[in-house]
């Protein structure tokens, strides 16, 4: 979320962070940084409304469409409510706990309109972070589309955003522990796409595989729908990457520029794979390397070059590709829109390559420089920890609140006569297209 | 009165049209369908992973014909829709019991 070039740095940021109210209040307001974040926010959201409904939408079949598109958007719903009741308390409250923030920022309370964070309005920073928070549970549909209760789904990402997002989100960002020892992580490898991808891949497992897995099936519906999506998540990701840096100044033109490199090299190295191997590249292919770049180079985007963004899309477009065929083909696990071997991955390679280029010493794939006292060993040191600590936590989360959900919905899945009519018709009564 | 139905490769379905258009055959139905014969199916790929399709898709004409040019429309179809490749499809023959143009009340061969 924030670069820390040295120490000071660091420590005004997490002071800013832990005293909103008190240690900015003196702070003008900028109306240039404003402007910036409030676009960043709609960019964001953009990202789940339409972009990620889209992309998700495609790649499921005719009868679930709908079901996907309104799963999406009941999750932004419930978690923006979410967000205004606790959630921006949990995140980024003034708690002196390093584990949360506690809740007395419940409900907004305190906050008016001359509320500060930064140099920026406290509602507009709590606005940016709320698409955030909105989008992490929307990327984990991808992994249970076409067989989860509707009810189930609103249960569980209701849970999960409460009890693993908003916590985490805490430890990186809002001044918790991960924050203090650390971690680079400038828009969300792990706060977003590590929990993500690990719920993701939990829940698939749990939730068994949709009927016709692996076979022809399952195949995607409509992938122009699905290349819509994905070009407004390119879009909208600039929102993501370069609106962390929470100014309109060079930290964010940097993260914009990187971002992009990242996605352009995800996307050329899936084409390239896929040629290569099946003599043919596929649109399928190009959009989802695009994803896995754009995934990789989040936590990266306030620390990398633009000649080091180049190595993270490749590790990125790579390293997910033969992921997803792993877990698809090798482990047969249906985490059905590879969910985890493109965020979950990706979160993971790039928190951990943010650790090695930030370092100013590289030559020409120099980054914007570690933090006084530490060393590419110790920063690696650190991300692998950041990346286990979220891992671990989001898993054991993961499993207790399926748990719990499936105890009180009578079962996470529709019935094997359900998942064959189609979630538009047994979940809600109406279908995606009338032709 | 015959009904002619042929599956065809869709490309083909213009040239089809054309050929029993010269012929003085004035109208007839195209529909899209998929299915599978000798051709069997053909691959796919998704996200590194290839899937066997099973049904391709084909273009199916129905044509209602007089008898006496049932010879020559099936001709001109082979000619038109055939590359010589497997897939061209398949030509059915069957018995047409009626045929009543709509708006006039016409009946047999004046409703064709």
């Amino acid at each position: 979320m924030r670069t820390r070039k040295t120490a000071c740095h660091f420590f005004i940021a997490l002071a800013a962070m832990l005293l909103p109210s008190l240690a900015l209040a003196q702070d003008d307001l900028n109306g240039a940084n404003t402007a910036w974040i409030l676009t960043s926010t709609a960019l964001v959201l953009f990202m789940t409304l339409p972009g990620l409904s889209l992309f998700y939408g495609g790649l499921v079949r005719t009868k679930n469409v709908l079901s996907v598109l309104m799963q999406c958007f009941s999750i932004a719903v419930v978690i923006s409510i979410l967000w205004l009741l606790v959630g921006y308390s949990i995140a980024f409250g003034p708690s002196e706990s390093a584990y949360w923030g506690g809740l007395s920022r419940a409900l907004f309370a305190g906050i008016d309109l001359d509320s500060m964070s930064g140099d920026i309005p406290e509602t507009v920073f709590a606005a940016f972070q709320m698409t955030f928070a909105i989008i992490t549970p929307a990327l984990i549909v991808g992994a249970f589309v076409e067989r989860i209760k509707f009810s189930a789904m609103l249960l569980f990402c209701t849970l999960w955003t409460l009890f693993v997002y908003f916590p985490v989100a805490n430890w990186v960002w809002g001044g918790g522990w991960l924050g203090q020892m650390g971690l680079i992580d400038f828009a969300g490898g792990t706060v977003v796409h590590v929990t993500a991808g690990v719920a993701a891949l939990v829940t698939a497992m749990i939730l068994g595989p949709r009927k016709g897995f692996l076979s022809a099936a399952t195949l995607p519906h409509n992938l122009t729908m699905s290349f819509t999506g994905a070009a407004m998540l390119w879009v909208g990701w600039f929102g993501f990457n370069a609106g962390s840096a929470l100014a309109a100044d060079g930290a964010a033109g940097m993260a914009l520029f990187v971002t992009h490199i990242s996605a352009s090299v995800g996307a050329l190295t899936w084409i390239a794979i896929e040629w290569l191997k099946y003599g043919k590249p596929s649109g399928l292919g190009a959009i989802t390397g695009m994803v896995a770049g754009l995934a990789t180079i989040t936590p990266a985007s306030g620390s990398v070059g633009p000649a080091g963004a180049l190595l993270v899309g490749l590790s990125g477009g790579v390293i997910c590709y033969y992921a997803t065929a792993y877990l698809k083909q090798g482990l047969k696990i249906d985490d059905s829109l590879d969910v985890f071997p493109v965020h979950g991955v990706g979160g993971i390679v790039g928190t951990f390559l943010a650790g090695i280029l930030v370092s100013a010493d590289l030559g020409i794939f120099s980054g914007n420089g570690l933090a006084e006292g530490a060393t590419i060993g110790s920063q690696v040191g650190v991300q692998v920890t950041g990346i286990i600590a979220t891992g671990v936590y989001t898993a054991l989360l993961t499993v207790v609140l399926l748990k719990v959900v499936a105890a009180l919905t009578g079962g996470l899945r529709v019935d094997e006569e359900q998942e064959q009519q189609g979630l538009d018709i047994s979940d809600h009564d109406e279908k995606g297209y009338s032709m | 009165m015959k009904l002619i139905t042929a599956i065809i490769k869709p490309f083909k379905a213009d040239d089809v049209r054309e050929a029993l258009s010269a012929l003085g055959i004035s109208g007839m139905t195209l529909t899209e369908v998929k299915g599978f014969g000798r051709q069997k199916g053909h691959t796919e790929l998704y996200r590194g992973a290839e899937y066997v399709i099973d049904f391709l898709p084909k273009a199916k004409l129905e044509i209602a014909v007089a008898n006496d040019l049932v010879e020559q429309v099936v001709d001109a179809i082979c000619k038109a829709a055939g590359t010589g490749k497997i897939g061209d499809g398949k030509i059915f023959v069957a018995d047409l019991d009626q045929v009543i143009r709509i708006r006039t009340g016409e009946t047999g061969n004046d409703a064709l």
